[in-house]
């Protein structure tokens, strides 16, 4: 990994300006809008796509909170096009922290039938 | 806050801060010294939880022991195993971590020296904190592993002697918080400094394997350490504060604690014994005149290692029924652990294979390292399988088990690593004579005191019990047991007798008395402050032996420069205020059952912190 | 300390004075290794929530009603959540990733008048954040809700305590800076400073990213 960073030289100081910062921003109020949304629509039968939106909620949760998470680590903590490295610092940590939430949940088996 | 915020201020370094004596060592951010403290302090610290065996062993010479009482026998199994663990093998690496890691790189220090200090001190005081616990009378006892019905308030029966849970426990959790914290900035530390101040050339491929196996340590330390410190927030709420994290009468699950506990316990084995394989593939090449057999091989096994170390904690936990599915992932996911441990074995002995060997102290205890932990791996295979951990587990054979790899292994490995390295911190070779006593006692002390325990606990003597009846055939062997004890205490009197011995001899060490390969025998022994004068150039992992070559010959003595113009960083009395005030913001939370007021205390620790972090962060720091 | 290898002028083609083996700091790298640390803190505190979801013994309960011990005696007790304000709270704290990050942007360019103002927007979202915590806890506590109420109460005060406290410690940081800037000491050269500080405001908030969804949403 450091290979790659040493090819880089020094950091990339080209930052996105300030009218991308805004859109990222923009996008993360919507997206944040729509969980809610997800939410509301979920918990409350007489609206419309109940039926249809009430199973999704979850994914479509974990998906949107993702795809949020990517947006603010990619662009507002630079990692897109800053070192290989800290992306890497990052990303691997998360990819076990993801996987012992996931094996606690599989080992407590609770999570099928959890209603609350 | 590892940093100064204001840098380029006052290069000079204040003429308070004085440069030796008492003060120097308070002060200092050599990563030299602080390594040194590391390294006494845990051995004072081994020697304790030694202590704590011998009475142990002394206690089961014979059935019906009546030399301490079931109590004190808890106390002194869980304060060994801690002891053992976080006061004596994990520093005793980290003396060999701050002295080697920027040796062997071809650095000047660490990335951040004062946080190195931080360390040591949150280390030394967590390390007093928890052995207090003596004096006070009251020393943990729910076992290093500290499973939550053992050590959850409401669990504990109160007695009319005992009616509210006393602070045994609690000793334990907030000692064991404190020494986390230290780790972790010890860990960040390293971690950076290996990424960041390997000197030109020295690509990671071409890192020295101790520096290698630190590396990977560090990781398990950061991603590790999180984990059991939420583990311990938990368990602290549920003794203080009514919760039931692990209460089944709230809801909670004891067994929850069980996997968080081991989450994090299971890279803590491959913590304890990575710098050891660390150092036996550092001794192994340079005494068998032949670069480290596969050294690729040897890496990525060290990474496969730490990485699928993260997925196998439940093997610790087959006996609470978790089902045929999380049974025999576990399972097959360590199997899967000991085919990169054997590529480590083979590539040792790959090592050995045609070298032309020279059987020094050093050697000895390398060899015996590799021997030893084959036993103990082999043990540790077969308790992977979870029918045989049923009638293994809980038994004096998994005792046997770990006292391979952690004795057999570790203790072996930081012993190699003492008599290689020796007269590099302290310019003095130590008596070979005395040296190999010191290894065929401890190699048949350890044997005769651990190999017996497979028998037993597959006999059906329970560890952790204070006595055993007669007439169940326990007795000869653990007679046997108790000798091979006092015979590892005879071997640890000789080391220190060779320590004396050394101390009071001539510091006439050369730079490289064994012919090494990597940057550390390239400069004076013992090291001047800054280490190197000019950084080093590396072409390959074996550079000093690069310079052989390219002399012809031997190499001539480096010579000692004056140094005055190469700008170290100034020491500081911040860390060890800092520390300190970390010690009293933990040590206050002892008292919320005892004290309505605790959280004053809290408060007061947390504002010298802070104030002690601020006057640290804006200390010039002289460069 | 970015150069701990600091060397006088010597000979031979390496800059001995700023020598880093990869070329980036390391102060950078420092926060970077903490930050990947914290990601594991903070999946046992969500694991712990999440395995525990659902199996508090008694009421008050998140998103329904139940029955809990309110006032001395066991009566039907409201849900818990109140999406709207903690909506509201979610969308400032990510609002203040946005304004460091122009803070930062100010502080690279030398632009003074942009750091400032967007400094202190940041440390008062920050602030904002950390009071809507603390009338969360408040209101949830005599809706029947305490520490030690059931299982829920328990994991849900010690996750979003923990994030709330890494926000608190957030806010003095970026506070620090704000005062350093003032004083016109945050100049485009030691910018870095802001950086290390946003990047945690960054990942205090990207911890909230998870837990709004997976706390407050999910039912």
């Amino acid at each position: 990994m450091d290979a790659h960073a040493a090819a880089h030289g020094h950091e990339d100081h080209a930052h996105p300006t300030p009218g991308l910062y805004g859109k990222i921003a923009a996008v993360l109020f919507v997206l944040t809008a729509l969980e809610v949304l997800a939410f509301e629509v979920g918990r409350r039968p007489d609206w419309p796509m109940h039926a249809l939106i009430e199973p999704l909620v979850v994914p479509i949760l974990l998906i949107l909170s993702a795809a949020k998470f990517a947006l603010v680590a990619m662009f507002y903590m630079h990692l897109k096009q800053d070192s290989k490295l800290f992306s890497n610092l990052f990303v691997w940590p998360l990819i076990i922290a993801a996987a012992i939430i996931l094996a606690l949940i599989v080992l407590h088996a609770y999570w099928i039938k959890a209603s609350f | 806050m590892a940093t100064s915020v204001l840098e380029h201020k006052a290069p000079a370094i204040p003429h308070h801060y004085p440069k030796t004596g008492f003060w120097s060592w308070i002060t200092t951010v050599d990563h030299k010294r602080i390594g040194i403290l590391y390294g006494a302090t845990a051995f004072i610290f081994f020697l304790i939880g030694g202590i704590e065996a011998v009475i142990m062993r002394l206690q089961l010479i014979g059935p019906n022991g009546k030399l301490v009482d079931p109590d004190t026998f808890n106390a002194l199994f869980t304060m060994h195993g801690t002891t053992m663990i976080f006061l004596g093998v994990m520093p005793l690496s980290a003396f060999f971590f701050n002295f080697f890691i920027p040796l062997q790189i071809g650095a000047r220090d660490v990335v951040f020296p004062r946080l190195n200090a931080f360390s040591y001190w949150v280390f030394l005081l967590g390390a007093i904190f928890i052995n207090v616990s003596f004096l006070v009378g009251a020393p943990p006892d729910g076992g290093w592993f500290g499973y939550a019905n053992l050590t959850s308030a409401r669990m504990i029966p109160s007695t009319a002697a005992a009616p509210a849970p006393g602070l045994n426990i609690d000793f334990w959790v907030i000692g064991l918080q404190i020494l986390g914290i230290a780790s972790i900035a010890a860990a960040l530390n390293f971690f950076v400094t290996i990424i960041n101040l390997r000197a030109p050339g020295m690509t990671l491929l071409r890192m020295p394997m101790f520096v290698w196996m630190s590396f990977i340590v560090q990781i398990l330390l950061l991603l590790a350490f999180p984990v059991i410190t939420v583990a311990l927030v938990f368990l602290m709420m549920d003794r203080n504060f009514g919760t039931s994290f692990f209460m089944p009468d709230g809801g909670g699950d004891p067994v929850m604690w069980q996997h968080l506990f081991w989450i994090f316990g299971h890279p803590e084995v491959y913590i304890l014994i990575l710098p050891a394989f660390g150092i036996a593939s550092e001794v192994l090449p340079v005494f068998s005149r032949k670069p480290l057999f596969g050294y690729t091989a040897m890496v990525f096994s060290g990474v496969f290692i730490a990485f699928v170390g993260f997925g196998v904690w439940s093997h610790h936990m087959f006996a609470t029924g978790m089902g045929p599915f999380a049974d025999t992932f576990f399972s097959l996911a360590t199997m899967v652990i000991a085919i990169p441990t054997g590529v480590k074995i083979f590539n040792w002995i790959g090592t050995l294979w045609g070298g032309s060997l020279r059987f020094t102290t050093a050697m000895l205890f390398a060899v015996g390292m590799v021997a030893l932990f084959i036993v103990g791996g082999l043990s540790g295979v077969m308790h992977a399988s979870p029918p045989a951990d049923l009638q293994q587990t809980d038994t004096y054979f998994i005792v046997a088990h770990f006292h391979y790899v952690l004795f057999g292994g570790s203790i072996f490995g930081l012993a190699a690593g003492a008599y290689y390295w020796w007269p590099k911190i302290f310019g003095r070779l130590l008596d070979e004579k005395l040296g190999k006593a010191h290894f065929w006692l401890t190699f048949i002390g350890m044997n005769l005191t651990f190999f017996p325990m497979h028998y037993l606990g597959l006999h059906g003597m329970p560890r952790r019990v204070y006595t055993y009846p007669e007439g169940l055939g326990f007795e000869f062997l653990n007679q046997v047991e108790t000798v091979g004890a006092f015979v590892i205490v005879l071997a640890f009197l000789l080391f220190i007798v060779n320590i004396i011995k050394t101390w009071m001899g001539p510091a006439n060490a050369p730079a490289d008395p064994w012919h090494g390969a990597t940057l550390e025998w390239s400069i004076p022994s013992p090291p001047q402050e800054f280490n190197f004068p000019n950084l080093p150039r590396v072409g390959s992992s074996v550079p000093q032996w690069d310079a052989w070559r390219a002399a012809g010959g031997k190499l001539p003595e480096p010579v000692r420069v004056s140094g005055d113009d190469i700008h170290m960083p100034n020491p500081s009395y911040w860390p060890l205020m800092a520390a300190i005030g970390l010690t009293i913001l933990m040590s206050s939370l002892m008292l919320i059952r005892q004290w309505d007021y605790w959280y004053a205390i809290t408060l007061f620790g947390t504002a010298w912190l802070f104030f002690s972090v601020y006057r640290w962060a804006f200390e010039p720091t002289g460069h | 300390m970015a150069h701990a290898a600091t060397a006088h002028a010597d000979s031979g083609h390496v800059d001995e004075h700023h020598w880093t083996s990869t070329g980036l700091n390391s102060r950078k790298i420092a926060i970077w290794g903490f930050i990947g640390s914290e990601c594991l803190f903070f999946a046992s505190l969500i694991s712990t929530y999440l395995v525990y979801k659902g199996k508090s013994l008694v009421g008050p309960l998140p998103h329904t009603e139940s029955q809990c011990m309110l006032d001395g005696k066991m009566q039907t007790c409201e849900a818990i959540f109140e999406i709207p304000l903690v909506t509201f709270g979610t969308a400032v704290l990510l609002f203040s990733s946005f304004f460091v990050v122009l803070a930062l942007y100010g502080a690279q360019k030398g632009d003074r008048k942009m750091l400032l103002t967007w400094l202190s927007a940041t440390v008062l979202c920050g602030l904002f954040f950390v009071g809507m915590q603390v009338y969360e806890f408040y209101h949830f506590y005599h809706k029947g809700l305490g520490y030690s109420t059931n299982l829920f109460g328990s994991t849900f005060y010690t996750l979003t305590g923990f994030h709330g406290s890494h926000v608190t410690l957030g806010v003095i940081w970026l506070s620090t800076m704000l005062y350093l800037a003032v004083r016109g000491k945050l100049t485009p050269d030691k910018s870095l400073n802001l950086e290390m500080a946003a990047l945690y405001w960054h990942f205090v908030d990207v911890v909230w990213i998870v837990i709004f969804p997976v706390v407050y949403l999910m039912r």
